[in-house]
Protein backbone atom coordinates (compact mmCIF):
# COMPACT_ATOMS: atom_id res chain seq x y z
CA UNK A 1 0.00 0.00 0.00
CA UNK A 2 1.81 3.48 -0.87
CA UNK A 3 0.37 5.27 1.88
CA UNK A 4 1.41 2.54 4.93
CA UNK A 5 3.86 3.43 6.88
CA UNK A 6 4.23 7.16 5.54
CA UNK A 7 4.98 9.72 8.10
CA UNK A 8 1.99 11.52 8.86
CA UNK A 9 1.72 15.46 7.31
CA UNK A 10 2.21 16.87 10.30
CA UNK A 11 5.18 15.39 11.54
CA UNK A 12 8.53 17.06 11.42
CA UNK A 13 6.64 20.07 12.10
CA UNK A 14 7.91 21.98 15.20
CA UNK A 15 5.75 20.77 18.30
CA UNK A 16 4.30 23.46 20.00
CA UNK A 17 4.66 22.72 23.96
CA UNK A 18 1.03 21.62 25.48
CA UNK A 19 -1.77 19.73 23.67
CA UNK A 20 0.90 18.00 21.16
CA UNK A 21 0.65 14.34 20.58
CA UNK A 22 3.50 12.34 19.01
CA UNK A 23 3.22 8.41 18.94
CA UNK A 24 6.63 6.72 17.37
CA UNK A 25 6.86 3.71 16.29
CA UNK A 26 4.95 2.03 19.21
CA UNK A 27 4.54 -1.89 18.90
CA UNK A 28 2.65 -4.14 21.65
CA UNK A 29 2.26 -8.00 21.81
CA UNK A 30 0.28 -9.87 23.96
CA UNK A 31 2.44 -13.04 24.00
CA UNK A 32 3.07 -14.20 20.40
CA UNK A 33 0.51 -11.91 19.19
CA UNK A 34 1.45 -8.70 17.47
CA UNK A 35 -1.41 -6.48 18.03
CA UNK A 36 0.39 -2.87 17.17
CA UNK A 37 3.51 -3.30 14.14
CA UNK A 38 4.72 0.20 14.68
CA UNK A 39 2.26 2.79 14.42
CA UNK A 40 3.35 6.50 14.55
CA UNK A 41 1.33 9.70 14.66
CA UNK A 42 1.43 12.79 15.32
CA UNK A 43 -1.27 15.83 16.95
CA UNK A 44 -0.80 19.25 16.57
CA UNK A 45 -2.70 21.34 18.80
CA UNK A 46 -6.03 21.35 18.41
CA UNK A 47 -6.08 18.47 16.37
CA UNK A 48 -9.01 15.98 15.70
CA UNK A 49 -8.22 12.93 14.87
CA UNK A 50 -10.47 9.85 14.20
CA UNK A 51 -8.90 6.56 14.41
CA UNK A 52 -11.11 3.96 12.28
CA UNK A 53 -10.70 0.06 11.48
CA UNK A 54 -12.48 -3.40 11.58
CA UNK A 55 -12.91 -5.01 14.94
CA UNK A 56 -8.99 -6.69 16.09
CA UNK A 57 -7.08 -3.57 13.67
CA UNK A 58 -5.43 -2.45 17.58
CA UNK A 59 -7.31 0.85 17.27
CA UNK A 60 -7.92 0.80 21.13
CA UNK A 61 -5.11 -1.35 22.35
CA UNK A 62 -3.16 2.26 20.46
CA UNK A 63 -5.10 4.84 22.47
CA UNK A 64 -4.62 2.58 25.48
CA UNK A 65 -0.72 2.70 24.76
CA UNK A 66 -0.60 6.34 25.18
CA UNK A 67 -1.59 6.18 28.77
CA UNK A 68 0.12 2.96 29.36
CA UNK A 69 -3.46 1.40 30.77
CA UNK A 70 -1.37 -1.01 28.46
CA UNK A 71 1.73 -1.69 28.51
CA UNK A 72 3.67 -0.50 25.04
CA UNK A 73 6.05 -3.35 23.81
CA UNK A 74 8.21 -0.18 22.39
CA UNK A 75 7.90 2.87 21.09
CA UNK A 76 8.16 6.67 21.85
CA UNK A 77 4.77 8.46 23.47
CA UNK A 78 5.63 12.55 23.84
CA UNK A 79 2.95 14.40 25.07
CA UNK A 80 3.02 18.27 25.35
CA UNK A 81 7.08 17.81 24.55
CA UNK A 82 7.54 15.42 27.32
CA UNK A 83 8.73 11.96 26.50
CA UNK A 84 7.51 9.36 28.95
CA UNK A 85 10.34 7.18 30.29
CA UNK A 86 10.48 3.54 29.49
CA UNK A 87 12.24 0.90 30.23
CA UNK A 88 13.88 -1.91 27.87
CA UNK A 89 10.42 -3.72 28.43
CA UNK A 90 8.26 -0.77 26.90
CA UNK A 91 6.98 -0.33 30.75
CA UNK A 92 7.16 3.55 32.07
CA UNK A 93 10.49 3.54 33.96
CA UNK A 94 9.03 6.34 36.25
CA UNK A 95 5.71 6.78 37.83
CA UNK A 96 5.95 9.52 39.15
CA UNK A 97 6.39 11.22 35.99
CA UNK A 98 3.55 8.81 34.48
CA UNK A 99 1.07 9.85 36.66
CA UNK A 100 1.92 13.90 36.40
CA UNK A 101 1.47 12.79 32.54
CA UNK A 102 -1.63 10.96 32.72
CA UNK A 103 -2.88 14.06 34.35
CA UNK A 104 -2.97 16.06 31.35
CA UNK A 105 -4.64 13.53 29.03
CA UNK A 106 -8.21 12.54 30.53
CA UNK A 107 -10.04 9.59 28.93
CA UNK A 108 -13.19 8.73 27.84
CA UNK A 109 -14.05 5.04 27.80
CA UNK A 110 -17.03 2.88 26.19
CA UNK A 111 -17.88 1.65 29.22
CA UNK A 112 -17.99 5.13 30.54
CA UNK A 113 -16.51 4.05 33.96
CA UNK A 114 -18.34 6.59 36.39
CA UNK A 115 -17.07 5.89 39.66
CA UNK A 116 -20.59 4.30 40.84
CA UNK A 117 -20.22 4.49 44.60
CA UNK A 118 -19.90 8.71 43.91
CA UNK A 119 -22.71 11.11 42.64
CA UNK A 120 -22.03 13.03 39.69
CA UNK A 121 -20.45 16.21 41.30
CA UNK A 122 -18.24 13.86 43.57
CA UNK A 123 -17.10 12.07 40.04
CA UNK A 124 -16.42 15.23 38.54
CA UNK A 125 -14.02 17.03 41.59
CA UNK A 126 -12.44 13.68 42.26
CA UNK A 127 -9.80 14.29 40.54
CA UNK A 128 -9.26 17.59 40.79
CA UNK A 129 -9.37 17.71 44.08
CA UNK A 130 -7.82 14.20 45.34
CA UNK A 131 -4.71 14.27 42.58
CA UNK A 132 -4.21 18.24 41.17
CA UNK A 133 -5.05 19.14 45.06
CA UNK A 134 -7.20 22.11 43.52
CA UNK A 135 -9.11 23.86 46.78
CA UNK A 136 -12.59 22.26 46.67
CA UNK A 137 -14.81 25.13 46.55
CA UNK A 138 -12.97 26.07 43.35
CA UNK A 139 -13.60 22.71 41.49
CA UNK A 140 -17.36 22.45 42.65
CA UNK A 141 -17.90 25.52 41.05
CA UNK A 142 -15.91 24.60 38.15
CA UNK A 143 -17.66 21.23 38.36
CA UNK A 144 -21.07 22.24 38.28
CA UNK A 145 -20.27 24.81 35.26
CA UNK A 146 -18.74 21.62 33.16
CA UNK A 147 -22.42 19.76 34.05
CA UNK A 148 -24.07 22.34 33.00
CA UNK A 149 -22.20 22.72 29.82
CA UNK A 150 -23.01 18.70 29.54
CA UNK A 151 -26.61 19.44 30.13
CA UNK A 152 -26.55 17.56 33.77
CA UNK A 153 -26.69 20.40 35.64
CA UNK A 154 -30.08 18.85 37.52
CA UNK A 155 -28.32 15.75 38.23
CA UNK A 156 -25.19 16.88 40.30
CA UNK A 157 -26.40 14.57 43.24
CA UNK A 158 -27.61 11.46 41.32
CA UNK A 159 -25.21 8.29 40.86
CA UNK A 160 -24.04 7.31 37.97
CA UNK A 161 -26.07 3.98 37.93
CA UNK A 162 -29.71 6.34 37.96
CA UNK A 163 -29.02 7.52 34.50
CA UNK A 164 -29.14 6.87 31.16
CA UNK A 165 -25.95 5.65 29.00
CA UNK A 166 -25.71 9.26 27.04
CA UNK A 167 -25.96 11.06 30.35
CA UNK A 168 -23.18 8.76 32.08
CA UNK A 169 -21.22 9.57 29.15
CA UNK A 170 -21.81 12.90 29.10
CA UNK A 171 -20.89 13.09 32.74
CA UNK A 172 -17.65 11.67 32.14
CA UNK A 173 -16.96 13.69 29.57
CA UNK A 174 -17.33 16.20 32.36
CA UNK A 175 -15.13 14.76 34.59
CA UNK A 176 -12.61 14.50 32.00
CA UNK A 177 -12.69 18.31 30.70
CA UNK A 178 -13.08 18.81 35.07
CA UNK A 179 -8.52 18.68 34.72
CA UNK A 180 -8.46 20.74 31.75
CA UNK A 181 -6.94 17.96 29.56
CA UNK A 182 -4.20 18.60 27.41
CA UNK A 183 -5.38 15.64 25.20
CA UNK A 184 -8.39 13.97 25.05
CA UNK A 185 -9.20 10.14 24.48
CA UNK A 186 -12.01 8.41 23.43
CA UNK A 187 -12.33 4.91 23.03
CA UNK A 188 -15.50 4.25 21.21
CA UNK A 189 -16.93 6.68 23.36
CA UNK A 190 -20.96 5.83 21.64
CA UNK A 191 -20.40 2.07 21.43
CA UNK A 192 -22.33 1.09 24.04
CA UNK A 193 -24.79 3.45 23.92
CA UNK A 194 -28.46 3.10 22.75
CA UNK A 195 -28.55 4.43 19.31
CA UNK A 196 -31.16 7.72 20.01
CA UNK A 197 -28.84 8.15 22.61
CA UNK A 198 -25.72 8.73 20.76
CA UNK A 199 -26.69 12.15 19.02
CA UNK A 200 -26.70 13.49 22.67
CA UNK A 201 -22.28 12.38 23.22
CA UNK A 202 -21.42 13.52 19.75
CA UNK A 203 -22.71 16.93 20.32
CA UNK A 204 -21.13 17.32 23.17
CA UNK A 205 -17.83 15.83 21.26
CA UNK A 206 -18.07 18.21 18.37
CA UNK A 207 -18.71 21.22 20.94
CA UNK A 208 -15.13 20.08 21.91
CA UNK A 209 -13.42 19.90 18.71
CA UNK A 210 -14.85 23.41 17.43
CA UNK A 211 -12.89 25.10 20.82
CA UNK A 212 -10.05 23.74 19.82
CA UNK A 213 -9.33 20.79 22.00
CA UNK A 214 -6.75 18.40 21.00
CA UNK A 215 -8.63 14.92 20.59
CA UNK A 216 -8.09 11.48 19.42
CA UNK A 217 -11.26 9.25 18.95
CA UNK A 218 -11.48 6.23 18.19
CA UNK A 219 -14.91 5.32 16.98
CA UNK A 220 -16.99 3.68 14.49
CA UNK A 221 -19.23 6.65 13.52
CA UNK A 222 -18.31 7.34 10.31
CA UNK A 223 -20.56 10.65 10.10
CA UNK A 224 -18.35 12.24 13.01
CA UNK A 225 -14.90 10.72 11.37
CA UNK A 226 -16.37 13.14 8.21
CA UNK A 227 -17.89 15.80 9.33
CA UNK A 228 -15.67 16.60 13.02
CA UNK A 229 -11.97 15.10 11.91
CA UNK A 230 -9.28 16.85 10.93
CA UNK A 231 -7.25 13.97 10.00
CA UNK A 232 -8.27 10.30 9.80
CA UNK A 233 -6.51 6.98 10.54
CA UNK A 234 -7.14 3.91 9.06
CA UNK A 235 -5.70 1.02 11.19
CA UNK A 236 -5.68 -2.27 9.64
CA UNK A 237 -4.05 -5.62 11.45
CA UNK A 238 -1.97 -3.13 13.84
CA UNK A 239 -0.30 -0.97 11.50
CA UNK A 240 -1.83 2.28 9.64
CA UNK A 241 -3.12 1.47 5.91
CA UNK A 242 -4.56 4.50 5.48
CA UNK A 243 -4.65 8.17 6.14
CA UNK A 244 -5.48 11.91 5.37
CA UNK A 245 -7.84 14.45 5.52
CA UNK A 246 -11.90 12.95 5.94
CA UNK A 247 -12.42 14.47 2.50
CA UNK A 248 -9.95 11.41 1.28
CA UNK A 249 -10.68 8.84 3.32
CA UNK A 250 -13.80 8.90 2.46
CA UNK A 251 -14.06 10.08 -0.89
CA UNK A 252 -11.08 9.18 -2.24
CA UNK A 253 -9.74 5.85 -0.68
CA UNK A 254 -6.67 4.44 -1.98
CA UNK A 255 -6.54 1.37 -0.11
CA UNK A 256 -8.46 -1.71 -1.00
CA UNK A 257 -8.64 -2.87 2.24
CA UNK A 258 -10.14 0.29 2.90
CA UNK A 259 -12.42 0.64 0.36
CA UNK A 260 -13.97 -2.72 1.09
CA UNK A 261 -13.80 -1.79 5.11
CA UNK A 262 -15.90 2.00 4.05
CA UNK A 263 -18.30 -0.83 2.32
CA UNK A 264 -18.85 -3.22 4.52
CA UNK A 265 -20.04 -0.78 7.50
CA UNK A 266 -22.40 1.19 4.88
CA UNK B 1 -46.47 6.67 59.09
CA UNK B 2 -49.24 5.06 57.72
CA UNK B 3 -47.11 3.17 55.32
CA UNK B 4 -44.72 1.99 57.85
CA UNK B 5 -47.99 0.51 59.61
CA UNK B 6 -49.95 -0.94 56.68
CA UNK B 7 -48.17 -3.74 56.66
CA UNK B 8 -48.77 -4.83 59.70
CA UNK B 9 -52.70 -4.65 59.46
CA UNK B 10 -52.82 -7.65 57.21
CA UNK B 11 -55.46 -10.49 58.72
CA UNK B 12 -52.75 -13.11 59.48
CA UNK B 13 -50.52 -10.39 60.84
CA UNK B 14 -52.62 -8.91 63.41
CA UNK B 15 -53.14 -12.78 64.54
CA UNK B 16 -49.40 -13.35 65.19
CA UNK B 17 -48.90 -10.11 66.75
CA UNK B 18 -51.71 -10.84 69.13
CA UNK B 19 -50.50 -14.38 69.87
CA UNK B 20 -47.06 -12.71 70.02
CA UNK B 21 -48.04 -10.18 72.49
CA UNK B 22 -49.99 -12.68 74.69
CA UNK B 23 -47.06 -14.59 74.77
CA UNK B 24 -44.94 -11.50 76.21
CA UNK B 25 -47.01 -10.71 78.62
CA UNK B 26 -47.95 -14.61 79.94
CA UNK B 27 -43.97 -14.23 79.97
CA UNK B 28 -44.26 -11.61 82.30
CA UNK B 29 -46.59 -12.42 84.73
CA UNK B 30 -46.12 -16.09 85.09
CA UNK B 31 -42.37 -16.53 85.12
CA UNK B 32 -40.03 -15.52 87.92
CA UNK B 33 -38.51 -12.90 87.32
CA UNK B 34 -37.56 -11.48 91.65
CA UNK B 35 -33.81 -12.52 90.60
CA UNK B 36 -33.78 -9.63 88.21
CA UNK B 37 -32.65 -6.46 90.62
CA UNK B 38 -30.33 -8.41 92.39
CA UNK B 39 -28.60 -9.16 89.42
CA UNK B 40 -29.14 -6.52 87.14
CA UNK B 41 -26.00 -4.25 87.72
CA UNK B 42 -24.17 -7.44 86.84
CA UNK B 43 -25.95 -8.20 83.78
CA UNK B 44 -25.59 -4.39 82.53
CA UNK B 45 -21.93 -4.98 83.28
CA UNK B 46 -21.94 -8.33 81.04
CA UNK B 47 -24.10 -6.44 78.26
CA UNK B 48 -21.38 -3.71 77.99
CA UNK B 49 -18.43 -5.86 78.27
CA UNK B 50 -20.38 -8.30 75.10
CA UNK B 51 -20.83 -5.17 73.09
CA UNK B 52 -16.98 -3.85 73.85
CA UNK B 53 -15.83 -7.17 72.73
CA UNK B 54 -18.10 -7.24 69.49
CA UNK B 55 -17.44 -3.96 68.34
CA UNK B 56 -13.44 -3.76 69.17
CA UNK B 57 -12.86 -7.38 67.70
CA UNK B 58 -15.14 -6.47 64.57
CA UNK B 59 -13.43 -3.40 63.94
CA UNK B 60 -9.69 -4.88 64.62
CA UNK B 61 -10.90 -7.74 62.84
CA UNK B 62 -11.95 -5.83 59.73
CA UNK B 63 -8.75 -3.67 60.00
CA UNK B 64 -7.03 -7.09 59.49
CA UNK B 65 -9.24 -8.38 57.02
CA UNK B 66 -8.06 -5.73 54.65
CA UNK B 67 -4.52 -6.34 53.76
CA UNK B 68 -5.66 -10.37 54.40
CA UNK B 69 -7.63 -9.99 51.40
CA UNK B 70 -5.98 -7.43 49.27
CA UNK B 71 -2.49 -10.13 50.05
CA UNK B 72 -4.60 -12.98 48.57
CA UNK B 73 -6.48 -10.71 45.77
CA UNK B 74 -3.47 -9.15 44.13
CA UNK B 75 -0.29 -9.67 46.00
CA UNK B 76 3.26 -11.83 45.61
CA UNK B 77 3.27 -15.39 46.59
CA UNK B 78 5.02 -14.45 49.79
CA UNK B 79 1.93 -12.42 51.01
CA UNK B 80 -0.51 -14.39 49.76
CA UNK B 81 0.28 -17.90 50.60
CA UNK B 82 0.58 -16.73 54.52
CA UNK B 83 -2.62 -15.09 53.92
CA UNK B 84 -4.36 -17.62 52.32
CA UNK B 85 -2.84 -19.97 55.45
CA UNK B 86 -4.33 -18.19 57.75
CA UNK B 87 -7.43 -17.84 56.92
CA UNK B 88 -7.67 -21.86 56.12
CA UNK B 89 -6.37 -22.49 59.77
CA UNK B 90 -9.04 -19.91 61.22
CA UNK B 91 -12.17 -21.06 59.12
CA UNK B 92 -11.33 -24.48 59.90
CA UNK B 93 -10.89 -24.77 63.28
CA UNK B 94 -13.59 -24.49 66.04
CA UNK B 95 -13.37 -20.39 67.64
CA UNK B 96 -13.90 -22.67 71.35
CA UNK B 97 -10.48 -24.56 69.88
CA UNK B 98 -9.31 -20.95 68.91
CA UNK B 99 -9.58 -19.15 72.37
CA UNK B 100 -9.13 -21.94 74.62
CA UNK B 101 -5.41 -22.65 72.68
CA UNK B 102 -4.58 -18.78 73.22
CA UNK B 103 -5.70 -18.58 77.08
CA UNK B 104 -4.48 -21.79 77.69
CA UNK B 105 -1.75 -22.32 75.80
CA UNK B 106 -0.01 -18.39 75.41
CA UNK B 107 -1.40 -17.30 79.01
CA UNK B 108 1.03 -20.50 80.41
CA UNK B 109 3.66 -19.90 78.11
CA UNK B 110 3.88 -15.72 79.35
CA UNK B 111 4.64 -16.19 82.67
CA UNK B 112 7.38 -18.51 81.79
CA UNK B 113 9.07 -15.83 79.68
CA UNK B 114 11.33 -13.75 81.62
CA UNK B 115 10.63 -10.06 82.06
CA UNK B 116 7.23 -10.49 81.11
CA UNK B 117 6.07 -10.23 84.52
CA UNK B 118 7.77 -7.28 85.20
CA UNK B 119 6.69 -5.98 82.22
CA UNK B 120 3.50 -2.67 82.15
CA UNK B 121 1.98 -5.21 79.98
CA UNK B 122 1.73 -8.31 82.73
CA UNK B 123 -1.00 -6.53 84.12
CA UNK B 124 -3.00 -7.29 81.24
CA UNK B 125 -1.81 -10.65 80.14
CA UNK B 126 -3.07 -12.32 83.42
CA UNK B 127 -6.36 -11.32 82.85
CA UNK B 128 -8.78 -13.60 80.72
CA UNK B 129 -10.17 -10.73 78.40
CA UNK B 130 -6.62 -9.95 75.95
CA UNK B 131 -7.06 -13.52 75.15
CA UNK B 132 -10.79 -13.31 74.40
CA UNK B 133 -10.43 -10.16 72.37
CA UNK B 134 -7.46 -12.02 70.19
CA UNK B 135 -9.03 -15.03 69.77
CA UNK B 136 -12.30 -13.20 68.16
CA UNK B 137 -10.26 -10.68 66.53
CA UNK B 138 -8.20 -13.03 64.51
CA UNK B 139 -11.72 -15.21 64.04
CA UNK B 140 -13.36 -12.15 62.55
CA UNK B 141 -10.42 -11.53 60.44
CA UNK B 142 -9.70 -15.24 59.20
CA UNK B 143 -13.20 -15.10 58.02
CA UNK B 144 -13.63 -11.56 56.54
CA UNK B 145 -10.18 -11.39 55.13
CA UNK B 146 -11.56 -14.15 52.66
CA UNK B 147 -15.03 -12.18 52.29
CA UNK B 148 -12.37 -9.53 50.85
CA UNK B 149 -10.49 -11.64 48.76
CA UNK B 150 -13.34 -11.75 46.92
CA UNK B 151 -14.90 -7.83 46.99
CA UNK B 152 -11.39 -6.82 45.86
CA UNK B 153 -11.50 -9.33 42.79
CA UNK B 154 -14.87 -8.21 42.21
CA UNK B 155 -14.47 -4.33 41.80
CA UNK B 156 -14.84 -3.37 37.62
CA UNK B 157 -11.41 -3.13 36.23
CA UNK B 158 -12.69 -0.46 34.51
CA UNK B 159 -13.34 2.23 37.35
CA UNK B 160 -9.70 1.17 38.61
CA UNK B 161 -8.78 2.28 34.62
CA UNK B 162 -10.33 5.19 35.03
CA UNK B 163 -8.56 5.94 37.99
CA UNK B 164 -5.37 5.25 37.08
CA UNK B 165 -5.92 6.81 33.37
CA UNK B 166 -6.06 10.23 35.22
CA UNK B 167 -2.90 9.78 36.78
CA UNK B 168 -4.33 9.32 40.58
CA UNK B 169 -1.43 7.60 42.84
CA UNK B 170 -1.61 3.63 43.69
CA UNK B 171 -2.88 4.71 47.46
CA UNK B 172 -5.02 7.39 46.18
CA UNK B 173 -6.78 4.64 43.97
CA UNK B 174 -6.85 1.99 46.70
CA UNK B 175 -8.53 4.64 49.22
CA UNK B 176 -10.52 6.31 47.28
CA UNK B 177 -12.11 3.96 45.30
CA UNK B 178 -11.02 0.35 45.00
CA UNK B 179 -11.69 -0.09 48.64
CA UNK B 180 -14.66 1.60 49.14
CA UNK B 181 -15.95 -0.19 46.23
CA UNK B 182 -14.93 -3.74 47.63
CA UNK B 183 -16.88 -2.20 50.91
CA UNK B 184 -19.88 -1.67 49.21
CA UNK B 185 -20.14 -4.33 47.04
CA UNK B 186 -19.62 -6.52 50.25
CA UNK B 187 -21.87 -4.59 53.12
CA UNK B 188 -24.55 -7.47 52.98
CA UNK B 189 -22.59 -9.83 53.96
CA UNK B 190 -20.15 -8.01 56.37
CA UNK B 191 -23.73 -7.46 58.11
CA UNK B 192 -24.85 -11.17 58.67
CA UNK B 193 -20.84 -12.12 59.27
CA UNK B 194 -21.30 -8.96 62.28
CA UNK B 195 -24.06 -11.18 63.72
CA UNK B 196 -22.38 -14.14 63.43
CA UNK B 197 -19.66 -13.00 65.39
CA UNK B 198 -22.40 -11.49 68.45
CA UNK B 199 -22.97 -14.85 68.38
CA UNK B 200 -19.54 -16.19 69.08
CA UNK B 201 -18.77 -14.10 72.09
CA UNK B 202 -20.93 -16.43 74.42
CA UNK B 203 -17.35 -19.21 74.16
CA UNK B 204 -15.03 -16.08 75.75
CA UNK B 205 -17.58 -17.00 79.14
CA UNK B 206 -15.63 -20.35 79.31
CA UNK B 207 -12.86 -18.36 79.90
CA UNK B 208 -13.65 -16.54 82.39
CA UNK B 209 -14.75 -13.65 80.72
CA UNK B 210 -17.52 -12.44 82.43
CA UNK B 211 -19.86 -11.08 79.64
CA UNK B 212 -23.65 -11.06 79.15
CA UNK B 213 -24.40 -15.27 78.80
CA UNK B 214 -21.92 -16.03 81.67
CA UNK B 215 -24.11 -13.43 83.87
CA UNK B 216 -26.69 -15.68 82.77
CA UNK B 217 -25.13 -18.88 83.79
CA UNK B 218 -24.18 -17.31 86.98
CA UNK B 219 -27.58 -16.35 87.89
CA UNK B 220 -28.76 -20.01 87.17
CA UNK B 221 -26.04 -21.57 89.84
CA UNK B 222 -26.72 -19.62 91.76
CA UNK B 223 -30.56 -19.37 92.02
CA UNK B 224 -31.84 -22.70 90.14
CA UNK B 225 -34.00 -20.08 87.82
CA UNK B 226 -33.33 -21.56 84.31
CA UNK B 227 -35.40 -20.34 81.41
CA UNK B 228 -35.83 -16.93 82.39
CA UNK B 229 -32.19 -15.46 82.44
CA UNK B 230 -32.10 -17.97 78.83
CA UNK B 231 -35.28 -16.12 77.73
CA UNK B 232 -34.36 -12.64 78.85
CA UNK B 233 -30.01 -13.26 77.25
CA UNK B 234 -32.49 -14.30 74.09
CA UNK B 235 -34.16 -11.27 73.95
CA UNK B 236 -30.92 -9.37 74.61
CA UNK B 237 -28.66 -10.90 71.76
CA UNK B 238 -32.21 -10.13 69.38
CA UNK B 239 -32.19 -6.59 70.38
CA UNK B 240 -28.29 -6.12 69.59
CA UNK B 241 -28.68 -8.16 66.19
CA UNK B 242 -31.85 -5.93 65.14
CA UNK B 243 -29.37 -3.29 65.57
CA UNK B 244 -27.01 -4.34 63.55
CA UNK B 245 -29.04 -5.47 61.14
CA UNK B 246 -31.06 -1.88 61.19
CA UNK B 247 -27.20 -0.30 61.38
CA UNK B 248 -26.16 -2.17 57.63
CA UNK B 249 -29.00 -1.59 56.05
CA UNK B 250 -28.70 2.27 56.54
CA UNK B 251 -24.95 2.01 54.79
CA UNK B 252 -26.55 0.63 52.35
CA UNK B 253 -29.49 2.46 51.63
CA UNK B 254 -26.45 5.62 51.48
CA UNK B 255 -25.06 4.35 48.98
CA UNK B 256 -27.13 3.00 46.30
CA UNK B 257 -25.45 0.54 43.57
CA UNK B 258 -28.23 -0.50 41.92
CA UNK B 259 -30.97 1.32 39.87
CA UNK B 260 -34.16 1.07 41.47
CA UNK B 261 -35.94 -2.17 40.00
CA UNK B 262 -33.08 -3.16 38.39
Amino acid sequence: MTTAQQATPQAGAATDASGSLVIEDLHKSFGDLEVLKGVSLTAKRGDVIAIIGGSGSGKSTMLRCINFLETPTSGRIVIGGEEIRMRPDGSAADRKQLERVRTRLAMVFQSFNLWTHRTLLENVIEVPVHVLRVPRAQAIEKARSLLKRVGLEEKENTYPLFLSGGQQQRAAIARALAVDPAVMLFDEPTSALDPELVGEVLNVMRDLAAEGRTMLVVTHEMNFAREVADHVVYLYQGRIEEQGPPSQIFGNPQSERLKQFLKSIN
Amino acid sequence: MMKLIRPFLLPHRLVLLGLFVALVIWCIFSLRWDWLPKYLPLAMQGLWRTIWLLVVSSVLGFLLAVPLGLAQAVGPWYLSAPARVFCTLIRGTPLLLQIWLLYYGLGSVFPQIDGIRDSALWPYLRQAWPYALLALTLSFAGYEGEVMRGAFSGVNRGQLEAAQSFGMPRFTIFRRVWLPQAVRNVLPTLGGETILQLKATPLVATITVVEIFAVSSRVRQDTFVIYEPLLLLALVYMVIAGIIALGFRWLESRVPTHRPGA
